[in-house]
């Protein structure tokens, strides 16, 4: 396995941050090198923000910024408007955007990619009641990049929220996340 | 107010020193700056018109009014007052004058 | 020992913990706020007994941190930025004063204009107020170098204030493994603080007097000796962790990267370095001959390790993450000074200001300058 780089754009607010850290959290379960972070502009709820991460079989000693990822999540439809998303982003790289459009319509905009559409604001409202896409999303990354295993994931969100005396919180996640990676399938 | 009398201290004479960070391990050793002779006037206390209210003492920048432990009436200690006279300012009762120092 | 994913900051706090500090007087900034954030929680959880005091600005942080330490509290902080600024007058007495700690900065650049993101420009600009200045790439490094940070500073032979410093956001705000020691580990390696001289009523001392003019210079000749042997408690420190937890940073002054038989190098501090050993892996693939020096203790500066490390080189280039506005790099002021006998190309380059990413394309460059025998530095965007 060589280095593979995930962007994820969401807005502020939305969870970005702790995503990305819950995604580092599973590839180091899975027995691999990670790195996340974010990139931080304004400080501000609802502002488009940028956080990345970085999975390798060795060390991650590379501290620039996410500039050609392998892998682009977009936790927010409406940011592809103001957004590159797809900047940089390899070729047959994979894009998964949480949106109620179906892919066809959304290649239209963000070019000749792998595109998955996702409603994941939907599955994210059925089973945590509210519009928390950040870690549900991590489901369909895993399902469709295979990068990372979805038992990995689960013991991320685990370490992250059982942790901090947040069961309930966990395990609403992983239920969202396995859901979304159905849909994947 | 407390009144706190001033204990006696022996200073010893130690060799000096560069320690480390200038720190000064022994204590009081101000005591060896002597600084009466740097007066021009010298206050007098007036102990029958002195009300022991002990301002003096409160005031004085160099803690060179002392209160005798066991009168409770306050001196001037001349060895360190460098006569800024502030102690006569302070004085309420107007117990306290100068006097030119002869030198 | 666990491995865990951990955010450099976190990693710091930890390591606040496991090296027992009895005191942390504190006041938040960006990029540094997560520290004070989890040492506020471990004390909160009855995790980590220690005192933190909630100051009203970084000038009384330093000035709490002075008191503390004058009590003969182990004692840490941590700043950023124009709080290190404000804390500016406050370094050189606790240096003066001869009070070992630890101070984290997480390094961001000075206003204006007004940017929280990383460059050199707050620590580097206070590296002649006597505080010896580690600087670190790794999450790992930042943990290891606050424990080794306590030893070095408390050593009889220095007993200076130790900064540890930590890219702003580009470290600060990763998460990666990280190995985390346990209580026993450290305790182990690091023995309790044992201060030379403490405020204490059963033994009173004068702490701070004024130095007249026929005694300061001898002071300052003091500490100036003091910095010196710090050079080889670094060392020391840095071979005494191998020791006891498998891990070391070069030998501890400087990290070379690929210098055996190279012929270019650049030399740069924290992160920039990381990004610099992708970009020589890369070279090295084509064949190029080329290295990295990274400068891990600016303050006291390893000036032999330094000519040693460039002796076979011929040509080196040194990113300034950091200008001193009418002159040049800091850095490159002192590996000039440092090298100025041998012959060799010597490229200033500033880079990275105000959080300007740095690039394994930037290093690219740099080393086809090297190559191409310019003899000229320049600002990469």
């Amino acid at each position: 396995m060589t280095l593979k780089e995930i962007r994820l754009h969401g807005r502020g607010g939305q969870g970005a941050v702790t995503s990305t850290q819950v995604l580092a959290i599973a590839a180091f379960h899975d027995g691999k090198y990670s790195q996340a972070f974010p990139n931080f502009g304004v400080e501000r709820t609802g502002a488009p923000v940028e956080s990345y991460v970085r999975i390798d079989e060795k060390p991650v000693n590379l501290r620039q910024h996410v500039y050609d990822p392998d892998y682009v999540i977009v936790l927010d439809t409406s940011l592809i408007d103001d957004v590159d998303v797809t900047k940089g982003l390899q070729k047959n790289g994979i894009v998964i955007v949480n949106s109620d459009k179906n892919a066809a319509e959304l290649k239209k905009k963000l070019g000749n990619f792998n595109i998955h559409s996702i409603n994941i604001t939907k599955i994210a409202l059925d089973i945590i009641g509210k519009p928390f896409v950040n870690i549900a999303s991590l489901g369909a990354f895993c399902a469709l990049s295979k990068e990372v295993s979805l038992e990995a994931l689960n013991k991320a969100i685990d370490e992250l929220f059982t942790a901090k005396g947040k069961a309930a919180v966990a395990e609403l996640n992983k239920k969202a996340a396995k859901a979304v990676a159905e849909v994947c399938k | 107010m407390q009144v706190i009398f001033m204990a006696k201290v022996t200073v010893k004479k130690k060799k000096e020193k560069f320690t480390p960070g200038a720190v000064v391990t022994e204590p009081a050793s101000s005591l060896k700056n002597k600084t009466g002779d740097w007066r021009t006037f010298r206050p007098i206390i007036n102990q029958e018109k002195c009300i022991k209210c002990y301002l003096c003492w409160q005031y004085c920048p160099d803690s060179a009014i002392r209160i005798d432990e066991k009168t409770g009436k306050v001196y001037v200690d001349y060895t360190y007052c460098k006569g800024c006279l502030i102690c006569m300012h302070q004085c309420p009762a107007k117990a306290i004058t100068k006097e030119v120092e002869k030198k | 020992m666990t491995k865990k994913v951990e955010e450099a900051s976190l990693a710091i706090a930890t390591a606040v913990k496991l090296s027992r500090v009895q005191v942390c007087p504190m006041y938040p900034i960006t990029p540094s706020t997560h520290v004070p954030e989890k040492i506020a929680e471990y004390i909160a959880n009855g995790e980590f007994d220690a005192t933190l005091i909630d100051v009203e600005s970084e000038h009384s942080a330093a000035s709490a941190f002075l008191g503390s330490v004058a009590t003969g509290c182990r004692t840490f902080t941590a700043t950023a930025s124009q709080g290190l600024a404000l804390m500016y007058e406050i370094l050189p007495i606790i240096s003066g004063m001869r009070f070992p700690g630890v101070m984290a900065v997480a390094n961001r650049a000075l206003s204006a204009p007004i940017s929280i993101w990383n460059d050199h420009s707050d620590a580097v600009s206070t590296r002649d107020q006597g505080w010896i200045q580690l600087w670190v790439e790794s999450s790992q490094e930042a943990l290891d170098t606050i424990i080794q940070g306590f030893l070095i500073s408390e050593d009889s032979k220095v007993q200076l204030p130790l900064m540890v410093n930590f890219d702003g956001f580009t470290l600060s705000h990763v998460f990666e493994p990280v190995d985390i020691p346990s209580q026993a580990e450290v305790d182990k390696f690091l023995p309790k603080f044992k201060p030379v001289f403490k405020l204490d009523v059963k033994k009173p001392m004068t702490f701070g007097p004024i130095g007249f003019p026929d005694s300061f210079m001898h002071f300052k000749k003091q500490q100036q000796n003091a910095m010196i042997n710090a050079l080889e408690v670094v060392k020391k420190a840095n071979s005494s962790f191998k020791k006891s937890f498998g891990r070391s940073y070069g030998d501890g002054l400087l990290d070379l990267y690929k210098m055996t038989g190279a012929e270019y190098a650049v030399i740069g501090m924290g992160t920039l370095c990381g990004t610099a050993k992708v970009a020589i892996d890369k070279l090295r693939k084509e064949g190029k001959k080329v290295g990295l020096i990274r400068i891990r203790c600016l303050r006291p500066f390893p000036e032999k390790e330094l000519q040693n490390a460039i002796k076979n080189l011929k040509a080196v280039a040194v990113l300034d993450r950091h200008i001193s506005l009418g002159q040049e790099g800091p850095l490159f002021t002192d590996i000039r000074s440092a090298i100025y006998c041998n012959d060799i190309t010597i490229n200033s380059y500033i880079a990275g200001l105000g959080g300007m990413d740095i690039t394994v394309s930037h290093f690219e460059k740099v080393f086809k300058d090297l190559a191409q025998g310019k003899q000229k530095g320049e600002w990469l965007f």
